[in-house]
């Protein structure tokens, strides 16, 4: 990895040129900067072109690729007889195969001599309604029954409960460590500083990579599943505490200390209190995270609605994954309403009148009675066990998920067309070329020189110690590839993220309609639309960018759209009475005001875009997520698999700091 | 005081419900109707079969299944898994068979000979058919398109926004090693390998073309459902002889036959299982997967249900599977 250590030449020469233009001369400007950087690169590009690209052919392995693979090999050959995994990874797994096991038998398979679970739908409905009511308000607790109801008219019922059952061990376990370690992050910025680089690395690893690896350690089953979702969904939660943690006022912890309280008082009785609704929101975070794992989860034998998505995809049956991909959403989104609705609950209490609180007591209390029945009802009877009916509304919304796709293929594909090859051809592949036929020392100078002038010297650093690994990794040219992907569709993300985000947070009525398509686009699993999105488009790159905007879009704009309600109203109607138009006020006051909110809202857009590599590969991008793919399918090529998955976390890593220190310096 | 009431209804109602319903069919009343085979199940036990994805597979494995648990009265956990992590299972105890393995000399070698983990159990009668294919306007409007040697005489025409201005020629599925870069170079084609990444993408692809009347060349093979949709034809490429794809780079000739097999675990082979047995002498023609993977892929009938509406219609070959 020496490569790391010997920076190019032109990167020194850009980086010493740097403070001299900051200091004396302000009036050359960021923007100018990096435009000096793309003229410099585009000149020597035209005169190198096509060499020292370092690239690699599909089926061709280097060093570490097949050193990956011996690792991988000894593993599975050692495992046996390795007391690690006889006393310690085999422990692991009979406990949470057995957490597992018992939420099954609860809700979803038949337990014991009996057919049916312990408890049928009538029951779970019953629990979920009244445990939506106690944690948030009736108003959830209406949204949670019909929801679940919802899933038995869609006749999946029981996979839905498997996909329940498998979620909430996920989640709990994923909880019991993220909670703690979420805690010491906040308390200690030096743990924070040590564990914030493997919760990226958790974050942005293809889970393709780590999936076979987990089989052979903890065989296939429930557990393995739910380790997989665990990796995924935990580090949401640790970050989102440890933020809470860290946002109670240094005041209220030295009143605290003031009076005596020992460090164990002050953290149970001042600062998790305090942090309390923060921490609601990094659950409901892992939550959402651990649902996008659902499908992928059924690659490795994880039972539940992942499974019907993936084997409706077969045989290219867009309409039963559609019914199952719309029990994720709503599952999804009940779960999303009612930890948001928890989380401010207590507030709303607070303000609301004391009679409601008097009573809260007995209601709760006879609640309780009337969900203890219905349970008992449910374990005993056959009608409340079993869900009636056929599913005949799932396969109505099977055969309208299909229409639609035809009547789009039929009637669109010749628009679509156009606008693939226009994108293509004018955008994507000069920027392409640009990226892949440039030595790789030129490439990674630019990089390093853009990661200075916008991110400052500390994220200059880190990106030339990225793009060392990146060298390192053996996949220069598939990662430069991706790079040009990942970055057309970031741009087209920050378009749309801009022009719905300026929309929605300028109108509360515009928020209230598009947020469930935002929530829903972003947790329906993608490989439900792969299919339309093929017709559409072909297996080309663009497909794997639309792919990836749908899903990153949301976050985009819901960040901009925040970011733009803050601006206070008092500016905005300054500039009102200053004469100025819609337009000028947006232009002039408003997105500036909310620079900080669109570096996140690009941060956050890259970050999700990088996520749908992997699924990018499946649908033609090829590169990257098509070595995470191949990688995923072939053993000779797992190393090479690996090594692709390492190079996605480190341009997400990468892009990660350059742009978090941009959002700091411009928001400072 | 509202909130109150509606909960007390609420739960009035509820109680009533659960006084009058009594009547009820009870959990456990009629469980003794759908299983009538614990006699037998003793005898074979759990029979733990793995379901690589694909549908070809699950035609296989739907009526094995379907066999298993009718007339050997098993318990049947069928598993989703992929080739690699499904062979994995044989030294773990997690699975018990494959039945559908294409070629796969790796895993052979690391899994049979190696780790000794994994035993072959005999052909499944299917015959593996990998190639390059068009679909069948493209055939039919030239004909001699079907001869690799006039490949490059429209080359241009299966230019796309992917390929650099050369043909595409569409790749795949990335679950088998292709040849098809070296091919490509070897015979000096004007063509440009993409890889499309799944064979989701492949068949849209093919489907796209064929409606469209659209240039499409791509790596497909049979068994295989989709070609009873669109009836693909197959460009034929310099011969197979043995040997010749040797050397990996130098490859300038088709695929070999697969004759596809199928792959145990030590342990099960051992175990005297009738469910074994079953699947050793498991043996069936390409027609016969194509007629279930057509129920199941096209038909949207379930596994069950389709491999009853074959076995009940080819009742002799299931019984010389279970002699």
């Amino acid at each position: 990895m020496t490569v790391a250590v010997e920076k190019p030449e032109p990167a020194q020469q850009v980086e010493d040129a740097v403070p001299e233009l900051k200091g004396p001369r302000r009036k050359v400007t960021r923007p100018m900067m990096v435009g000096a950087i793309l003229v410099v690169w585009l000149v020597l590009f035209a005169v190198l072109r096509g060499k020292q690209t370092l690239t690699l052919a599909a089926a061709d392995l280097t060093g570490l690729h097949r050193w990956f693979n011996d690792l991988n090999d000894s593993v599975g050959a050692n495992r046996n007889s390795n007391p690690l995994f006889l006393y310690f990874f085999n422990e692991i797994r009979l406990v949470i195969d057995n957490l597992v096991t018992f939420v099954q038998d609860l809700i979803s398979q038949p337990s014991g001599d009996r057919p049916v679970p312990q408890i049928g739908w009538l029951g779970v409905v019953g629990i979920a309604g009244f445990v939506s009511w106690a944690v948030g308000n009736w108003r959830v607790a209406l949204l949670a029954m019909a929801g679940f109801a919802f899933f038995g008219l869609q006749g999946l019922w029981q996979e839905s409960m498997d996909t329940l059952a498998l979620t909430l061990s996920a989640v709990l376990v994923a909880l019991v460590f993220a909670i703690p370690l979420g805690v010491w992050a906040g308390l200690s910025d030096r743990f924070n500083r040590i564990i914030t680089p493997f919760l990226d690395f958790m974050q942005t690893m293809p889970t393709f990579v780590y999936l076979a690896p987990l089989t052979l350690i903890f065989l296939i089953g429930p557990a393995s599943a739910v380790i997989a979702t665990v990796i995924y969904a935990a580090p949401p939660a640790i970050r989102i505490t440890a933020h809470g943690i860290r946002n109670v006022p240094e005041t209220t912890v030295e009143a605290a200390d003031s009076m005596g309280s020992t460090r164990w008082q002050s953290l149970l009785k001042v600062l998790l209190p305090m942090a309390k609704r923060t921490v609601v929101m990094g659950v409901n975070q892992t939550i959402m995270a651990a649902l996008a794992m659902v499908t992928i989860a059924a690659l490795i034998d994880a039972p539940g609605l992942g499974k019907t998505v993936m084997q409706a995809l077969q045989s290219l049956d867009v309409g039963t994954a559609f019914n199952a991909g719309l029990a994720i959403v709503i599952m999804a989104i009940v779960l999303d309403r009612v930890t948001t609705a928890s989380s401010t609950r207590a507030e709303q209490a607070r303000n609301s009148s004391g009679r409601f609180l008097k009573w809260r007591r007995p209601l709760l209390g006879s609640g309780a009675v009337v969900v203890v029945v219905l349970i008992y009802l449910s374990h005993t009877y056959l009608w409340a066990a079993q869900y009636p009916g056929e599913g005949t509304t799932g396969s109505h919304i099977a055969n309208a998920a299909d229409s639609v796709t035809t009547w789009a293929q039929d009637n669109l594909s010749g628009v679509t067309n156009a606008f693939r090859d226009a994108i293509t051809n004018g955008l994507l592949n000069p920027f392409q070329s640009l990226l892949t036929d440039s030595p790789w020392w030129l490439v990674g100078a630019a990089l390093i020189g853009i990661g200075v002038v916008v991110g400052g010297w500390r994220s200059g650093v880190t990106t030339a110690v990225c793009v060392g690994l990146l060298v390192g990794t053996g996949v220069w040219s598939d990662a430069m590839t991706t790079l040009a992907s990942t970055v057309v569709a970031t741009v087209i993300v920050m378009l749309f993220g801009i022009a719905f985000g300026v929309w929605m947070g300028r109108s509360t009525m515009v928020d209230r309609l598009l947020r469930p398509t935002l929530d829903a686009a972003q947790v329906m699993p993608p490989f439900v639309y792969l299919v339309p999105f093929l017709a559409l488009f072909g297996a080309t790159r663009f497909t794997a960018i639309v792919a990836a905007v749908v899903y990153a879009v949301p976050v985009a704009i819901k960040i901009t759209a925040d970011g733009v309600r803050a601006v206070p109203e008092t500016t905005v109607e300054a500039a009102t009475a200053a004469g100025c138009n819609t337009w000028q006020i947006i232009t002039k006051v408003q997105l500036p005001m909310a620079r900080s909110a669109l570096t996140l809202a690009t941060n956050q857009g890259l970050i999700y875009v990088l996520s749908m590599v992997v699924v990018g590969g499946l649908v033609g991008a090829g590169a990257l997520g098509y070595d995470v793919v191949a990688g995923f399918s072939q053993s000779e090529l797992y190393g090479k698999g690996l090594a692709a998955g390492l190079a996605i976390v480190l341009l997400g890593v990468m892009f990660d700091r350059i742009t978090q220190a941009a959002a700091r310096r411009t928001s400072a | 005081m509202a909130r109150h009431w509606r909960t007390g209804a609420a739960g009035l109602a509820v109680l009533g419900l659960s006084l009058t319903a009594c009547g009820g069919a009870k959990v456990g009343d009629t469980s003794s109707g759908s299983d009538n085979s614990s006699g037998s199940s003793a005898k074979c036990g759990t029979f733990n079969l793995a379901v690589n994805p694909w549908v070809g597979y699950e035609a296989d494995a739907a009526v094995v299944a379907y066999v298993a648990q009718q007339k050997l009265g098993c318990t049947v956990n069928k598993k989703d898994l992929k080739e690699e992590i499904a062979w994995q299972g044989f030294g773990t105890g997690e699975v018990d068979a494959v039945l559908e393995n294409w070629g796969h000399d790796d895993l052979k070698k690391k899994y049979i000979t190696e780790q000794k983990t994994a035993v072959e159990a005999g052909q499944t009668g299917n015959k593996g058919i990998i190639g390059w294919y068009v679909p069948p306007w493209l055939a039919k409007a030239h004909p001699d398109i079907l001869n690799y040697k006039n490949l490059n005489k429209y080359a241009s025409k299966f230019k796309t926004s992917e390929s650099g201005g050369k043909g595409q020629l569409l790749d795949g599925d990335p679950s088998y090693v292709t040849n098809d870069a070296a091919l490509v170079k070897n015979l000096k084609l004007d063509f440009k390998v993409v890889y499309a990444g799944s064979e989701t993408a492949l068949i849209q692809a093919f489907r796209t073309a064929e409606k469209n009347k659209q240039w499409v060349i791509g790596y497909f093979y049979e068994p295989q459902w989709f070609l009873s949709e669109v009836a693909l034809k197959k460009v034929s490429l310099p011969a197979y002889t043995t040997g010749c794809d040797a050397v990996a780079s130098k490859i300038a000739c088709d695929y070999p036959v697969y004759n596809l097999d199928k792959i145990v675990s030590a342990k099960f082979a051992k175990s005297g299982s009738p469910a074994y047995n079953l699947v050793k002498n498991f043996n069936w023609t390409n027609e016969d997967q194509n007629t279930v993977a057509k129920y199941i892929a096209q038909d949207k009938l379930s596994d069950d249900a389709a491999a009853k509406k074959w076995v009940d219609a080819n009742q002799a070959k299931v019984d010389a599977w279970l002699k």
